[in-house]
């Protein structure tokens, strides 16, 4: 990263007075995931203006992009070279950008089998809060100078600093894409998505809703083709989805247009909340009213309910994970699953470390930080 | 140190907290523990202890905590950075009591297993199930998964399936003052900021790990290797960024000179081309119809890219001797020299022909010889420097050396360190690498998660005093002081 880039320059005068002055900054991008974690607050700190590609090498596998730049942007570089983002990252409205994809480190279907966000960030450009810019890992594939600061902050939710520039591991589009259709109740569906995930399948992506099952392969052709015809042989009623409608099925998934996470006005004044759970995918059918779409092998489970937050959370941590509440009237419950009081010290001294005078996006992960 | 009265009431302490046994204080004793695989630097601690359980950890760490005693982890002391190497008013922390497999899931392909289980014991012990834990460094034999993941450790088959930070879900153990902690989960990511990916790499700075959850992945059905020679090293090199460039991601992809081949195959008989300047190990792992179709696609890019001569295994003997060699090239080294210094750093694919042409240069300025293997799938480059330790003169060329592969390796833009960490062996390097903000933001990383500083002190972060007499002595000896590096 340039330093002396004229936007870079003007973010770091806005973190500087804004620090001396204490004002909170809202770090934003497209503002597609607004609804997303606790309410923002502050004043805004538009990142936008800090973007474009800064180096892309198809052969090294990465990519360098600033803060700014959309992700329809970068796909779009890097799908003429036959390249991608493995960890298929949300795009919840037109305008979202790179540095929110890191912010909020979500991945999409693809997770359980390409790995998520964090497994591909391998260095970024960070404006802490004393309004220093500061380099963290590289755009080399191995690099274990230093503590890992760039997976640190890759889902911090802004609350640690300034994403500014990050270098994203990519790689080359699977030759061959599937996808089958199975009817199987959830517990069916589950235990065959563990029984199939334990064998060298070429399995990519999983979605289950209303008794419904998607399974999408990738890979090789041959393989492709192969455990094709052997999943669909092992149920009954088993069926090759065709390419357009499993691509625009995968996409609603991943871009959550799907009806399934859409919540009236009037559900949400019943009541009604978008849960995600992240759960061991050995997890059995969780005993819970309300609708559900599972993802991830059986590792991600949405739920639609009006049951209250400590049923969700109980539900979560009983079977060893944590339960997240997306979408509500309000989120007085927490939108995230809170922590014990050794990690919660942890957490309050990395955000004193990065941001002493707690100006970048306070609140927005836990309260106090 | 703060409130200690003395060694002796320190070690009465701590006779309280374990059997006699498990304190090993004398130095006759203490002496196997002096230095880890990097055995140029070596340290005697105030003590070694061996706890079994995880309520003497506690204790132990409590004890340290309240008296100001700093902590060294230590699992198999195979790390080549010096990482474990002891310090002289610390204890050493040894896990290798705790190497019990706690939990093999075959159903959610995972495995629980104590810090001080070894590497190779986890994918031995899910074989049954057609699994195995992918990351595989050379030493996997011996060290211990504990050790692995204070390094992230990585291995010949990172490439296609990642660090040991890509293939561990969850870690449990104890921070500094002894309360206990968990980072991750058993799900696929755990509340609040991402402090497992943190804590792993961090080389027994933030936290002391007791027990790992790892992911396992199913054994591929076939992996057949192909064993490409080069008559130079700049095909050799371009032909590894041919491959990635084509859009396949081999199952590990290693090149070797052609004085590493031979020392070799000294060493374990592998059937290495002598003749070549360089070659090449690339390996296709899947399903037999997957790999017959990858192997394919790599002969054609090997051949277009200059290979003088292409043999491929057609059995698994044949393809485990193939790497024999390559596994076994840190030892095969130590036979064509009294020691060897291996060094670590990282470099973009594109640059690997330019620094391996660079190192032959400094073989001239230094007047020491220099053998190499690379993970070159990854850019990350293992030169091993060959010098006899017991002549200082010949050391002191070695470390210079070294410092000069890794500051080129960081103008190429690149890193010091792939794999094996820092330790005490790179915290020169570390400030060229970063600068001082930099620095002090890893400083206040660190206090968060240890703010009396107690763990492994002195390790992976130099001080900015030390940064500074560094700088000047770059001078002194004629090299710049890179005041204006480029940043990536």
């Amino acid at each position: 990263m340039r330093s002396g880039d004229p936007e870079l320059s003007r973010l770091v005068e806005r973190v500087q007075s804004a620090r001396a002055g204490h004002i909170a900054l809202d770090i934003q991008g497209g503002g597609s995931k607004h609804f997303y974690a606790e309410l923002p607050r502050g004043e805004p700190l538009d990142m936008r203006p800090l973007a474009g590609i800064s180096s892309y090498e198809p052969s090294e596998l990465v990519v360098t992009a600033r803060a700014g730049t959309t992700l329809a942007e970068l796909e779009a570089v890097l799908a003429e070279r036959g390249q991608c983002l493995a960890f298929e990252p949300p795009r919840w409205a037109p305008g979202c950008t790179v540095g929110g994809m890191i912010a909020a480190g979500l991945s999409g279907p693809s997770r359980a089998s390409a790995g998520a966000v964090r497994d591909f960030t391998l260095g970024l450009t960070l404006l802490n809060g004393y309004g220093e810019v500061l380099t963290f890992g590289g755009q080399v594939m191995k690099n274990v100078a230093g503590y890992d600061v760039s997976r640190l902050v890759t889902g911090s939710w802004g609350v640690l600093g300034a994403i500014c520039e990050v270098s994203i591991k990519v790689l080359p589009m699977r030759p061959a894409v599937a996808t089958l259709g199975f009817s199987l109740d959830e517990s069916t569906a589950l235990a065959r998505l563990l029984t199939w995930g334990a064998r060298p399948l070429p399995l990519h992506a999983s979605a289950w809703l209303d008794g419904r099952l998607t399974v999408r392969l990738a890979g090789a052709s041959a393989a492709v083709e192969q455990a094709g015809k052997e999943l669909c042989a092992a149920v009954p009623g088993g069926e090759l989805l065709g390419p357009q409608a499993a691509s625009q099925w995968w996409d609603s998934i991943r871009d959550q247009h799907h009806p399934f996470f859409a919540l009236t006005a009037a559900e949400r004044a019943r009541g009604e909340c978008l849960w995600r759970l992240s759960v061991p995918s050995t997890s059995p059918p969780l005993a819970l009213a309300g609708r559900q779409l599972i993802e991830w092998g059986g590792a991600l489970r949405w739920w639609r309910t009006e049951a209250p937050a400590a049923v969700m959370r109980a539900a979560a941590a009983d079977a060893g994970g944590h339960a997240t509440l997306v979408r509500a009237a309000e989120k007085r419950a927490g939108a995230f699953a809170p922590l014990g009081a050794s990690a919660m010290r942890i957490h309050r001294g990395l955000k004193a470390a990065f941001d002493p005078a707690g100006i970048f996006n306070p609140g927005r992960l836990y309260a106090g930080l | 140190m703060r409130a200690i009265a003395s060694q002796a009431d320190f070690l009465t302490a701590l006779a309280r907290i374990l059997p006699a046994g498990a304190i090993l204080a004398r130095r006759e004793d203490t002496a196997p523990y002096e230095c880890d695989g990097l055995t140029a630097y070596r340290e005697s601690p105030l003590c070694v202890v061996l706890p079994d359980t995880r309520a003497q950890i506690e204790a132990i760490l409590k004890l340290c905590h309240a008296q100001g005693v700093p902590i060294v982890a230590r699992g198999a002391g195979t790390g080549l950075s010096g990482g474990a190497l002891p310090h002289p008013r610390g204890v050493s922390l040894s896990l290798a009591k705790f190497n019990r497999i706690l939990k093999v899931d075959p159903l959610g392909c995972t495995a629980v297993v104590e810090s001080g289980v070894r590497n190779l014991a986890i994918s031995e012990a899910a074989a049954q199930f057609g699994l195995y834990y992918a990351p595989d460094p050379s030493s996997q034999l011996a060290c211990t998964i504990g050790g692995n993941v204070a390094e992230n450790a990585g291995g010949v088959h990172c490439l296609k399936y990642g660090l040991t930070v890509h293939n561990v879900l969850g870690v449990t153990g104890f921070m500094a003052n002894g309360e206990s902690i968990e980072f991750g989960s058993a799900a696929l990511d755990a509340a609040g900021l991402d402090l497992l990916s943190t804590v792993v790499g961090s080389e027994g700075m933030l936290a002391i790990a007791t027990e790992v959850t790892v992911r396992l992945i199913p054994l591929p059905q076939v992996a057949r290797c192909i064993m490409a020679s080069y008559a130079d090293v700049e095909s050799a090199g371009a032909a590894v960024a041919s491959i990635i460039a084509s859009g396949i991601i081999p199952a590990g992809l290693e090149l070797m000179d052609k004085r590493m081949t031979a020392a070799a195959e000294a060493f374990v008989q592998a059937g290495y081309d002598l003749e070549a300047a360089a070659i090449l190990l690339c390996e296709s792992d899947g399903t037999e119809i997957e790999v017959e179709e990858e192997i394919g696609r790599m002969i054609a890019v090997l051949r277009e890219s200059g290979a003088t001569q292409i043999e491929v295994s057609t059995s698994e003997v044949q393809r485990l001797r193939f790497w024999s060699g390559r596994k076994n090239a840190f030892p095969a080294s130590g036979g064509i020299s009294p020691d060897y210094m291996c060094m670590d750093s990282t470099i973009p694919r594109k640059r690997l022909a330019q620094m391996l042409r660079a190192i032959e240069g400094m073989e001239q300025k230094y007047g020491l010889g220099c053998v190499n293997v690379f993970h070159a799938g990854d850019g990350n480059l293992h030169p091993l420097i060959l010098y006899d330790a017991s002549d200082p003169e010949q050391r002191r060329r070695c470390e210079l050396f070294g410092a000069d592969i890794l500051e080129t390796s960081v103008r190429m833009g690149g890193t010091v360190t792939g794999e094996h960490g820092v330790g005490v062996e790179k915290l020169n390097s570390m400030c060229v690498q970063f600068s001082g903000a930099e620095r002090e933001q890893f400083m206040r990383l660190k206090a968060a998660f240890d703010p009396a500083g107690l763990l492994n002190p002195g390790k992976v972060i130099p001080s900015l005093q030390r940064c500074a007499e560094y700088g000047k002595m770059h001078v002194h000896h004629g090299m710049l002081p890179f005041p204006e590096l480029p940043r990536f």
